[in-house]
């Protein structure tokens, strides 16, 4: 893949990484950070310089914009992990919430000349979609035991047990690969559009590429968390179902 | 007006089979040159799939929003599942022409 200089990595990478690095005894010939983790690094900054903003002036009277924004957001997604995953989906809200806002302020950081969206890069999805994977399974474990999760592979005759368990273990194990290389293919394969462009035409002829791009981007960090959530849906609904008929 | 389009496909198909006997005349480096333009064919190939499934999708939703305006939101949803669904298989190929490249 190609190199891109980017200013804030190039500055980044001078003052704060390599020194930090030399201090520890590394002493790599090339940049410490890599633009991507740089990109995530901004990120994170924007999004809790964001909430901080937010918390300090949060009010029930007089609500501000940023939080009225929030606000809906907040609510949007309940509703819809509400119908999605099924009663009480606040427990999962750190996670979605938190996945949403990072996927979509990334995915958007890439629209800025002299940044790069860190979600270009298939670590930082990879990244976000082992994370969904292991704590869908965590969940899926913790809610109804080991064997019990098992079983809900198998599926519910015993006869085509050996089949589908096997077809149910390839199928998880594609979920993450799947997450990942939807949200990296959508995000680079926009970038290279726009790069292309720019470079036939300067700024004008990426604008309505760049205004797909908005579009795309908020589409993308909704799918991101919407499939998380039916993942979500799927390790918990199980245990119900299959309780039910017991009794 | 079927034999013509056989004989079309046909003729598609050997023109593009030609394709790598010229470039292995002239190039040394062939696989490489030979590469780049079958993948752009197989990006073609990948988009105008995607868009065909696309556009049989949209068409079934708008088709279910006309009959029952009532299920918008939920009939939008499921479009916008399905079309990432069916987006990830050009994607799979955009990522596969990137690894090859």
């Amino acid at each position: 893949m190609e190199h891109h200089e980017f200013f804030i990595s190039t500055i980044f990478n001078q003052y704060i990484a390599n020194p930090i690095a030399s201090l520890l005894g590394f002493h790599p010939p090339h940049d410490v950070l890599p633009a991507h983790v740089v990109m995530v690094i901004v990120v994170s900054a924007i999004v809790v310089l964001l909430a901080l903003l937010v918390r300090r002036k949060l009010s029930v009277d007089r609500p501000g914009v940023l939080q009225q924004i929030l606000e809906i957001l907040v609510e949007g997604i309940l509703g819809l992990a509400n119908d999605i995953i099924g009663p009480n989906p606040r427990r999962f809200f750190p996670l979605l919430g938190a996945l949403f806002i990072y996927i979509l302020v990334g995915n958007l950081l890439g629209l800025i000349p002299g940044f790069m969206s860190p979600t270009s890069n298939i670590n930082v999805t990879a990244s976000c979609a082992l994370v969904v994977f292991v704590y869908y399974n965590y969940v899926g474990l913790k809610a109804h035991g080991f064997r019990k999760y098992m079983a809900h592979f198998a599926g519910p005759s015993l006869v085509l047990a050996p089949l589908l368990f096997v077809i149910e273990i390839i199928s998880h194990c594609a979920r993450p690969f799947s997450l990942s290389v939807r949200l990296f293919g959508n995000i680079y394969a926009e970038e290279l559009i726009i790069g292309t462009l720019n470079a036939l035409f300067p700024f004008l002829l990426s604008l309505p590429v760049i205004a797909l791009a908005l579009f795309a981007s908020t589409v993308q960090a909704f799918i991101f968390i919407v499939l998380t959530m039916v993942y979500l849906g799927g390790a918990v609904e199980h245990s119900d179902e299959d309780e039910e008929p017991v009794h | 007006m079927r034999k013509l389009i056989l004989v079309a496909v046909g003729l598609a198909i050997v023109a593009l089979l030609a394709v790598p006997v010229y470039a292995q005349e002239q190039a040394t480096s062939t696989e490489r040159e030979l590469g780049v333009h079958w993948l752009a064919i197989a990006m073609a190939i990948a988009a105008a799939g995607c868009g065909i499934a696309q556009s049989r999708a949209v068409a079934g939703g708008c088709e279910g929003v006309s009959r029952n305006p009532g299920a918008v939101d939920t009939i939008r949803f499921f479009i916008i599942l399905g079309l990432a669904f069916i987006e990830f298989l050009a994607l799979l190929t955009f990522v596969v022409i990137l690894i090859l490249q």
